[in-house]
């Protein structure tokens, strides 16, 4: 039983992820288009039937998967194969430790809307997304073309620089609600600031916020930040890649803008919390799900906005916004959230 | 070149970087409103994502555009052309070419035993219509598509400028 529960709420997660995920890629099209008074993508047709292009990603999916899988004379052939598996492995294993709802109980049984109720959830988390630097790297170094490998040392230096940022950022929240643990940092945002504002992290940490929203957009390499990929203007580190494998990147970067998304809304706007509703009977929790659902979209479109509106960073600007001004404000934010809360007990 | 001091509030880059988004977000609800109202059948204003989807949908066109030749036939069914070889002499292109014959009625001078136009070199001037003594060729099928995969498939001769037909004009003087 137990384990059926386990099963059920991992298959949950990995097809809402891996669904959202396909989905962006038909949103990003249409969205951009709207925003540049443009139709976009609406071409595709089934027996007639266009949908909006939505069929445009399983054109696309059936595109990747016929084409012709080519690794490049004297390119390590294992690791070639392993980058995009790692890229996206890593990834998706870092849904495990976001908690999606409460506490559910059902028959007196206790069901926790998280895959991995781990206590130390974010340090899990920004394990995983280190852990990507690898299918990075290895993409650029397997790929036997000077090109990508400096393309593959670039996103992993950006990668790193903001890392830091994201994680010292973070320090703020972890003291603020005084734990590790990602469902009881969503459970504290719950309480209520001087018995009406919401205790949403955004709330208590503003300017934590904001350098995790743009260590975080960094870290899943778009735009202003996508010069690792630089889809065609700079070459990248999946230069060498087609079909699938170049395919597998592609959707690393779609999850990865999905777990930003969830990051952000876990980490600063609540989680699963509606404001001023608690409880956990089977109906507040489903809107409660809901809830992070619809945060999670929100985030997904405002990362979109973001990516359709900003121009890209040169090397050294990206550079020197990641360690001159984003780590010294994050290490200012540390010391005044510890000065705060010294003073307010 | 002087480089351009940049004010506190810019070198922050959030407030600019916020005024990018509303601009972008402005334009995303905008047309969305557009797209929806337009989903429901509703009247979409001419600024909202007035997009026309080509090949299924075109735009209207004006009756007096210069289009696909055709040759205007008798009553019988023969070229009204009498071979006059005006158009051939004014065209500025040089595209057209016409051999002369005798045409079985004596009350008409000669006919068209060829009548070619190359598409490929035509520049749609018109002057071929404007010279035209018998009203025989006119320039008002409203056909805008005639790509071909060989030179060959441009040049039109006496037959398919038969075939075409005038375009359709509607009361409101637009091309169905």
């Amino acid at each position: 039983m137990d384990l059926a529960i386990e099963v059920i709420k991992v298959v949950v997660v990995l097809f809402g992820v891996l669904n959202l995920a396909g989905l962006l890629t038909w949103v990003e099209r249409k969205q951009s288009a709207v925003m540049q008074d443009r139709i976009g993508a609406n071409r595709a047709s089934i027996l007639g039937i266009r949908a909006f292009g939505l069929f445009h990603p399983l054109a696309d999916a059936a595109k990747l998967i016929l084409k012709e899988d080519f690794i490049p004379e004297g390119g390590n052939k294992v690791l070639h194969t392993l980058a995009p598996f790692a890229s996206l492995f890593f990834a998706l294993l870092a849904f495990a430790a976001i908690p999606f709802g409460n506490i559910l109980i059902l028959d007196g049984k206790e069901i926790n809307l998280q895959i991995a109720n781990l206590n130390v959830g974010i340090l899990y988390i920004f394990a995983m997304m280190s852990m990507g630097v690898y299918g990075v790297v290895l993409a650029g170094w397997s790929s036997n073309n000077k090109y990508s490998l400096l393309g593959g040392l670039r996103a992993s230096s950006q990668m790193i620089s903001y890392e830091i940022t994201m994680g010292v950022s973070i320090m703020g929240i972890i003291m603020v609600y005084n734990s590790l643990d990602l469902q009881e940092i969503v459970r504290r945002q719950g309480e209520l600031l001087w018995g009406f504002i919401p205790k949403w992290g955004v709330i208590t940490q503003p300017l934590a916020c904001l350098l995790f929203m743009t260590a975080i957009i960094a870290e899943t390499k778009r735009i202003p930040f996508d010069l690792p990929e630089g889809e065609s203007e700079i070459i990248g580190y999946f230069t060498e890649y087609s079909g699938m494998k170049f395919g597998m990147f592609f959707m690393t970067d779609f999850v990865e803008t999905v777990l930003a998304a969830a990051l952000m809304t876990t980490l600063f706007f609540g989680g699963w919390q509606i404001p001023y509703v608690h409880g956990n009977s089977l109906t507040i929790v489903i809107l409660q799900v809901l809830a992070f659902t619809l945060k999670v979209i929100f985030f997904c479109w405002f990362f979109m906005l973001i990516r359709w509106t900003l121009p890209r960073f040169r090397y050294d600007q990206l550079m020197r916004l990641g360690w001159k001004m984003m780590l010294p404000l994050s290490l200012a934010n540390i010391f005044v959230t510890g000065l705060v809360i010294l003073l307010w007990n | 070149m002087r480089k351009e001091e940049l004010t506190f509030w810019e070198q922050i880059y959030i407030p600019q970087i916020y005024e990018g988004l509303k601009v972008t977000a402005r334009h995303f609800f905008k047309n969305m409103k557009g797209h929806i109202a337009r989903l429901l059948g509703k009247p979409v204003k001419d600024d909202e994502t007035v997009t026309i989807q080509y090949p299924e949908e075109r735009r209207p066109l004006s009756p007096r555009l210069r289009s696909l030749h055709r040759l205007v036939k008798r009553a019988d069914g023969t070229p009204r052309c009498v071979a006059c070889m005006m158009c051939e002499t004014i065209c500025p292109a040089r595209c057209i070419y016409i051999v002369a014959a005798e045409h079985p009625n004596p009350d008409i001078e000669k006919r068209p035993a060829r009548f070619d136009i190359d598409l490929g070199k035509c520049v749609f001037c018109g002057y071929c219509v404007e010279a035209c003594p018998e009203d025989a060729i006119r320039m008002d099928t409203g056909i805008l598509e005639f790509a071909a995969y060989t030179r060959q498939d441009m040049i039109y001769t006496m037959e398919r400028l038969l075939a075409n037909e005038p375009m359709k004009i509607t009361s409101q003087g637009q091309r169905l």
